[in-house]
């Protein structure tokens, strides 16, 4: 590591050493909400970015910006395309960066962050098996709620529950 | 001698999902050697219902007592998390007095369900006393719920824009009394019980330590988090409702102790939590005063979301619980994630329970505080 790490960023030191070291790789967005009290006190932070990145960026956000806990990833399927989205927490500042990143409907491959944050391991697999995304260099990426016999991923949209139009 | 008679392999032994400590249905499989554990292996999913695909076929009216169900003794704060989201997609604020009565709501949950993790925690370890006494206590907040809401758990209580009802008459007496009473009865009865009782703090004491960084890194929430030395609570550092008004402590024990804290600071940290609850409490009725009685306890909100990504994170008894949102401006979600603070903390239990000896499980998945509904959801 060759940049020291910062133990509580501000938000303004956030968004500033981001967008200096990955300049136009990832994508700041911003929120209209007027009336959310965390947007308003600046405690969230949102990014997108693309899976030739991602791994980079967060190694960044770990090591240098002490965002400590991987709070949770998920994926979303826009039946076009499948968003994987990170929700990274920082304890000393309670500030969470959402970032997203757009995968092609059909090439589900992005790298895994589980070696940084071992907490996303979990979440990952679960990403796994009910999404199809296939988290490369995870280090065990089974079937986790779901039985092993399964071959279909339950909560992609072209699933259809019983009752739904 | 010994290990020319007698086959010394080592051997997986599985642990569940019908055990005593499991409190649930799950397994824990250990690779011992003797009896020092040297890999685990946690596995879930008996009881995955599907319950977020399940959501994306329901108006958003219907998902606040499906939430309730998500794990029992926590109903409040996984409904009030959901209304959170939505009231966030719809960018509105509550009316004051419902953020107050969310909060007491709120502070009544964590205290009724550390008190069933307290009874939990007597039976694993062997005091059947304490898990009397943590149930008649508990009884008492749960005759609150019922005046405030009308159920004993799942208690539908919040709704999107405020709550669903004002207190009852006489509900801040009620109420005083009762926590009054614990505060200086109950909850010091139950803590003399427990911390006086040699062998159950032996079961307790010295078993695993932890240390702040590895618990941050594996995304362990809640007490068992604080217990270790990481200081962070989200009704502190990352207010919601009303609890950026109220003045409290969040215990935190070992806070600069390189060793890291071991399952019986994990422990203390949950009675001491207690205690604070019942300040806040406090003052979110002080606070209710200056309130007028005729104020509205709750907003009209449309039946659709505006489309978008939302997200809400509220401080559960067990953790940090999340709710992602995505609507598309329809009455029913896309798409609805809930990160389970006991998903991520069950998770992290191969290494909780690495190098201790077998009997040492129940006392170090008890800090954990099992429920098995959200973490399989």
């Amino acid at each position: 590591m060759t940049e020291e790490m910062i133990q509580a960023p501000s938000y303004e030191d956030v968004n500033k050493l981001i967008s200096e070291k990955f300049g136009e790789k990832v994508v700041f967005r911003t929120s209209t909400k007027k009336n959310v009290k965390a947007i308003n006190e600046k405690r969230r932070i949102f990014l997108s970015t693309d899976r030739d990145t991602i791994l980079e960026l967060c190694t960044y956000i770990h090591d240098v910006l002490n965002f400590e806990q991987a709070t949770s990833v998920c994926a979303v399927d826009y039946i076009d395309r499948v968003q994987i989205v990170y929700h990274l927490t920082n304890y000393f500042t309670g500030i969470v960066i959402e970032i997203t990143v757009d995968l092609p409907a059909d090439d589900l491959h992005i790298p895994s962050v589980a070696l940084i944050w071992e907490g996303a391991n979990w979440h990952e697999r679960e990403t796994y098996e009910l999404f199809g995304v296939i988290f490369d260099g995870h280090p065990k990426l089974e079937r986790l709620l779901t039985p092993q016999s399964y071959e279909f991923f339950p909560f992609r949209k072209s699933y259809k529950l019983r009752g739904s139009e | 001698m010994v290990e020319e008679r007698m086959n010394t392999d080592k051997m997986w032994i599985t642990m569940g999902p019908q055990h005593p400590f499991s409190h649930g249905l799950w397994t824990l499989r250990v690779h011992a050697d003797g009896e020092i554990i040297t890999d685990a292996e946690p596995e879930i999913g008996y009881l995955h219902r599907g319950w977020e695909k399940e959501c994306e076929n329901r108006t958003y009216a219907k998902i606040i007592p499906m939430a309730d169900r998500l794990c029992y003794s926590a109903s409040m704060t996984w409904s009030h998390v959901f209304c959170k989201v939505a009231e966030e997609a719809l960018d509105i604020e509550v009316p004051e007095r419902a953020q107050y009565l969310r909060v007491i709501a709120d502070e009544i949950c964590r205290i009724q369900s550390h008190l069933m993790w307290l009874a939990a925690v007597g039976t694993d370890l062997g005091n059947l006393t304490v898990f009397l006494w943590a149930l008649r206590e508990r009884e008492f907040f749960l005759d609150l719920n019922i005046r405030l809401c009308g159920q004993r758990l799942t208690t539908n209580y919040p709704r999107i824009g405020g709550v669903r009802n004002d207190m009852p008459y006489y509900f801040e007496r009620d109420c005083m009394r009762c926590v009054e009473r614990f505060e200086t009865v109950g909850l010091p009865e139950i803590m003399k019980l427990a911390t006086d009782s040699s062998p159950f703090v032996g079961r307790m004491q010295g078993i695993k330590y932890l240390t702040a960084k590895d618990v941050a890194n594996w995304g362990v929430t809640g007490p068992a988090m604080r217990g270790c030395g990481v200081d962070y609570d989200v009704r502190r550092d990352d207010p919601y409702d009303a609890y950026g008004e109220i003045d409290f402590e969040v215990p935190v024990l070992n806070k600069n102790n390189p060793k890291g804290g071991d399952a019986y600071d994990r422990f203390l940290v949950r009675l001491e939590e207690m205690y604070q609850s019942c300040e806040i409490i406090r003052q979110a009725f002080q606070k209710l005063q200056s309130i007028p009685k005729e104020a509205p306890s709750r907003v009209k909100v449309p039946r659709c979301i505006p489309a978008g990504t939302h997200m809400a994170k509220i401080e559960d008894p067990r953790g940090e619980s999340i709710m992602y949102l995505v609507s598309d401006g329809t009455e029913k979600p896309w798409r609805l994630k809930v990160r389970s603070p006991i998903f991520v903390n069950v998770s992290s239990s191969k290494h909780m329970v690495d190098g201790v000896r077998i009997a040492d499980v129940p006392a170090i998945m008890a800090m954990i505080d099992m429920c098995l509904g959200e973490t399989d959801r």
